[in-house]
């Protein structure tokens, strides 16, 4: 995002909250809360300096789990609700945050309408693969084959690829870390919410109740950085990520896929928030009275 | 004998001013989509408003971009004018070709009106016969070959036929010059002058060659002075904007995409953000997200949008959220009737969503009520923390008449419980965005300040927005926001009478009736014939529903009847919840099309004789 605000020196204590979680034991969601509070102090964000905008499901809570602005919403609406509220106060930090099925599945037609827009967002959104807080269904990143309740002989479907669709949606950022490892989640956090325009982090998460096969030790196994194993990658170039995303040998590569800096962003090309170099919410309401008459002068 | 005559002349003065308290000449404007109807409609109607005349003015169309068949209907008078009506003095065909619509059209003609037609065109047979039958004049100008003549190009010769209807009624040329200079002066000065040259030879050529057969006109009232033509949309539009609605999101759909294009088309100049989004569904969350923000916001939208949007609404509702919707009802259910007028979402809108929460319904019934419930809607929405619905119709937004400009206010932006950044720097304590409060209303601060930080949740939350589910802080959270309705209650406008006290029938109708409704009072009791006399009781602020105050309106009435365009009268079913009240005789229109005046009184008649039959 364009930040606009001063940064601040803000610590864990900063967002720290007495309100309970409801995730199981052992639940991914854990690690991507450390990751966004880490990103978020290492950016220099203070809570009142961001919104996080939920979806619903078992990570779109995450929200009622940290001390900061949020907004916990309705399923699959997310990156709607968070564009609205980047346009009318683009001096926050908006964070939309899904799961799998918020924003791939129900949120998908606004998930790629926001990427093509370049609408200057962070959309984290939360895979595991499976849905959790509905008890067990497949989602539309399950693997074909995938046996749950509506799935009772393996799904018949194949699964979306989130990166590549990203790419092809026109995401100007697309990125992917590992709910076991929330240092590197941060990094790729930290970056989205630095990059002026769409950011997609997709986040690899485990379910330890209803996706047990994808333990931490599954992921460790399946899941590779980007720039370890090739130093020269370059994230700018298209058909690298397009590559690299559509790379059919079940492993998981991690990091900045795509980065492009050239697109300009949806805000800095809407007229209104141009010409008032200030953010919607602070516009006068005051009704100028030449104008008025002009605008009833112009129906006479 | 001079004495006499002049008596005379006098008694016969007073007799006509009195018979004659209005007198109204209806002009309609048919051809095929593409043909122009309702650009040269507008300017037509824009022309002889100028004139001094009062207007309604409103079109039909279908839902297809080239061909089908289209018009346009203007109604003119000496004074003021809410409706169409069932007949015409002057017809204008661009589409003779089109020998059904035409005969229809024809068959609605007054004895003695004219027939506009160009004269290249040969008719049908039965068409000069079905003129002849209703006594109407047949006026074959020479349109195309006028058009080619004087300005290069057949296409102007709906500009000739718009010289023509001037110079029937009489018009001065220069109003019609002036309104042609500014509809096209914009492209060039040449196509300008070259319409001003089509539109004189027509306005000449009528009145050298049918001006004695046409005996209809009507005095220009000179003094009249500027009103504006602006139609229910833009009128609603503008309302919006006055009270300070800064973000507007919306996905296109007839009739209520003009609500929107009102903005797009001025986004820069007023400083709005204008969001086409990707469906309905993302134009109302984007809306609450800005309302979230804190920008006065609003979408628009017809019934089957309105559907997608219901479950948002309820996210509004559940978080608090000030935010507009209009929903401009066409026929549905489904994709149902397009481009054509109904009020079938009466108790879906008041109930829309599931769950149980506060929401504030208006039905603006003229222009001004529509610009007041634009401003109304978004002082409403913030001051309750409300969504609030203004529910109009296709007949309502597209529908001009000459409108006062200062009826058209400056508006007192009322945010309610409101706290500003100043107010906030000095705040002592936590904030708590969902407070318990006496009016069920809590301060609202925004979010982006070091001390309101805070996170709403759509699941059931505590004071401060957290989730919870305990039994105990349910029961509070839902008072507290159904509290607000009946706080809100107390703030709507009651129903408001037209037309005498006492009156022997009132019609009770609610949103854009109001118009034909109201002139069906006018030409009932002007008809001596008529022993009765009726009035109308019109609803435009519908829920919370005013209950006293209806109760109290409802006491002068006698006998009352219900006139909506719907099925299964909404409107009396709502009253009948709210009131006790039982109208007696429900009258329902469900074809898509406006409701006329002529129709009403039909309908009144018949109930009033059905009613006498009952009591002898």
């Amino acid at each position: 995002m364009v930040i606009t605000q001063e940064k601040t020196q803000v610590t864990v204590k900063d967002f720290k909250t007495d309100q309970k979680s409801t995730w199981c034991p052992g639940c991914g969601d854990f690690g991507i809360l450390s990751a966004v509070q880490t990103a978020l102090i290492n950016a220099g964000i203070a809570p009142w300096q961001v919104m996080l905008v939920g979806g619903i499901g078992c990570g779109s809570k995450l929200p009622d789990y940290i001390r900061a602005n949020g907004y916990m919403t309705l399923h699959g609406r997310a990156s709607s609700i968070a564009s609205g509220f980047h346009l009318a106060n683009t001096d926050l930090v908006t964070i939309a945050i899904s799961g799998d099925g918020d924003g791939f599945g129900i949120g998908i037609g606004h998930l790629v309408h926001n990427m093509r827009r370049n609408m200057d967002i962070v959309h984290i959104i939360e895979n595991n693969e499976v849905y959790g807080l509905t008890k067990g269904q497949y989602s539309p990143t399950s693997k074909r084959g995938f046996k749950t309740s509506t799935s009772p002989e393996g799904a018949i479907e194949f699964a979306i690829n989130p990166l590549s669709l990203a790419v092809s949606a026109g995401a100007t950022f697309v990125g992917r870390s590992y709910s076991g490892d929330p240092k590197h989640a941060a990094e790729i956090i930290k970056l989205a919410i630095e990059h002026k325009g769409y950011a997609l982090v997709e986040i690899l998460q485990t379910c330890p109740t209803y996706n047990k096969g994808q333990n931490n030790d599954w992921y460790k196994a399946q899941t590779y950085k980007i720039k370890e194993e090739n130093p020269n990658y370059d994230e700018t170039n298209m058909l690298h990520a397009f590559e690299l995303a559509l790379k059919d040998d079940g492993r998981y590569p991690m990091g900045v896929l795509y980065h492009n800096t050239e697109r300009p962003s949806y805000t800095e090309q809407v007229p209104a928030l141009q010409q008032n170099k200030t953010a919607l919410i602070n516009h006068s309401l005051e009704l100028k009275a030449d104008l008025f008459e002009q605008l009833k002068k112009s129906y006479v | 004998m001079a004495f006499k005559q002049g008596l005379e002349q006098k008694l016969e003065q007073i007799q006509n001013k009195k018979m004659a308290q209005k007198q109204t000449i209806s002009i309609k404007v048919a051809g095929a989509a593409g043909q122009g109807v309702e650009s040269g409609g507008q300017g037509i109607s824009k022309a002889l408003r100028r004139g001094g005349l009062h207007l309604f003015g409103v079109s039909d169309y279908m839902s297809l971009i080239k061909g089908g068949h289209n018009f346009f209907q203007i109604t003119l008078s000496n004074e003021a004018v809410y409706a169409h009506t069932e007949k015409f003095h002057l017809f204008i065909s661009f589409d003779p070709q089109n020998v059904e619509d035409t005969l229809s059209h024809i068959r609605e003609l007054h004895e003695g009106a004219g027939f506009i037609v160009d004269a290249d065109t040969a008719l049908k047979p039965e068409i000069t016969a079905t003129l002849q039958e209703v006594g109407a004049n047949l006026f074959a100008m020479p349109l195309s070959k006028l058009a080619a003549d004087l300005g290069g190009s057949k296409i102007m010769m709906n500009t000739v036929a718009l010289g023509g209807v001037a110079g029937l009624m009489k018009l001065p040329f220069e109003k019609l010059e002036g309104v042609i200079r500014e509809n096209f002066g914009k492209k060039s000065n040449e196509i300008a002058e070259k319409n001003i040259a089509v539109a004189k030879a027509g306005y000449e050529y009528a009145i050298q060659n049918y001006a004695s057969q046409f005996k209809f006109s009507l005095p220009y009232n000179l003094q009249m002075g500027d009103k504006m033509l602006i139609n229910g949309n833009e009128a609603i539009a503008m309302g919006s904007y006055t009270a300070g609605c800064r973000f507007i999101s919306a996905y296109p759909m007839t009739p209520g995409t003009s609500v929107f294009e009102w903005f797009t088309k001025r986004n820069a100049q007023l400083g709005v953000v204008t969001k086409h989004t990707e469906d309905e569904i993302a134009a109302l969350c984007m809306a609450i997200g800005a309302a979230q923000a804190g920008a006065r916001s609003m979408t628009t939208t017809s019934g089957g949008g309105f559907c997608l949007m219901v479950e948002a609404l309820g996210l509004a509702g559940m978080t608090e959220v000030p935010v507009v919707v209009v929903n401009a009802m066409r026929g549905g259910p489904s994709t149902g009737l397009p481009t054509r007028t109904e009020q079938a979402d009466l108790l879906f809108a008041i109930n829309a969503s599931h769950g149980e929460f506060p929401k504030i319904v208006l039905t603006p019934g003229t222009i001004e009520q529509c610009y007041d419930a634009g401003v109304r809607a978004h002082n409403l929405a913030e001051k309750y923390q409300v969504p609030v619905i203004i529910l109009t119709d296709q007949l309502l937004a597209g529908q001009v008449r000459d409108t006062d400009l200062s009826a058209f206010y400056t508006p007192e932006i009322d945010r309610g419980k409101f706290i500003s950044k100043e107010q906030l720097d000095k705040l002592e304590g936590e904030y708590l965005r969902f407070a318990f409060t006496e009016d069920g209303v809590s301060p609202r601060a925004l979010q982006g300040h070091p001390k309101t930080v805070h996170a709403p949740a759509t699941d059931e939350h505590d004071e401060t927005g957290h989730i919870t589910e305990t039994a105990d802080n349910r029961i509070k959270m839902m008072n507290k926001r159904m509290h607000k309705l009946e706080v809100a209650r107390s703030e709507m406008k009651g129903p408001e009478f037209y037309g005498p006290e006492n009156a022997d029938l009132t019609m009770i109708v609610w949103g854009s009736t109001y118009g034909a409704a109201r002139e069906a009072v006018d030409l009932f009791n002007r008809d001596e014939k008529n022993k009765e006399k009726i009035n109308l009781l019109h609803f435009y602020e519908v829920w919370p529903f005013p209950t006293k105050a209806a109760e109290e309106a409802l006491k002068k009435t006698k006998f009352t009847i219900s006139v909506e365009q719907n099925y299964t009268s909404q409107f009396a079913r709502l009253l009948k919840v709210e009131t006790s009240h039982d109208v007696k005789v429900k009258i329902n229109k469900y074809d898509g099309r406006p409701l006329a005046p002529e129709e009403i009184c039909v309908h009144v008649q018949n109930v009033l004789k059905q009613a006498q039959l009952a009591t002898a």
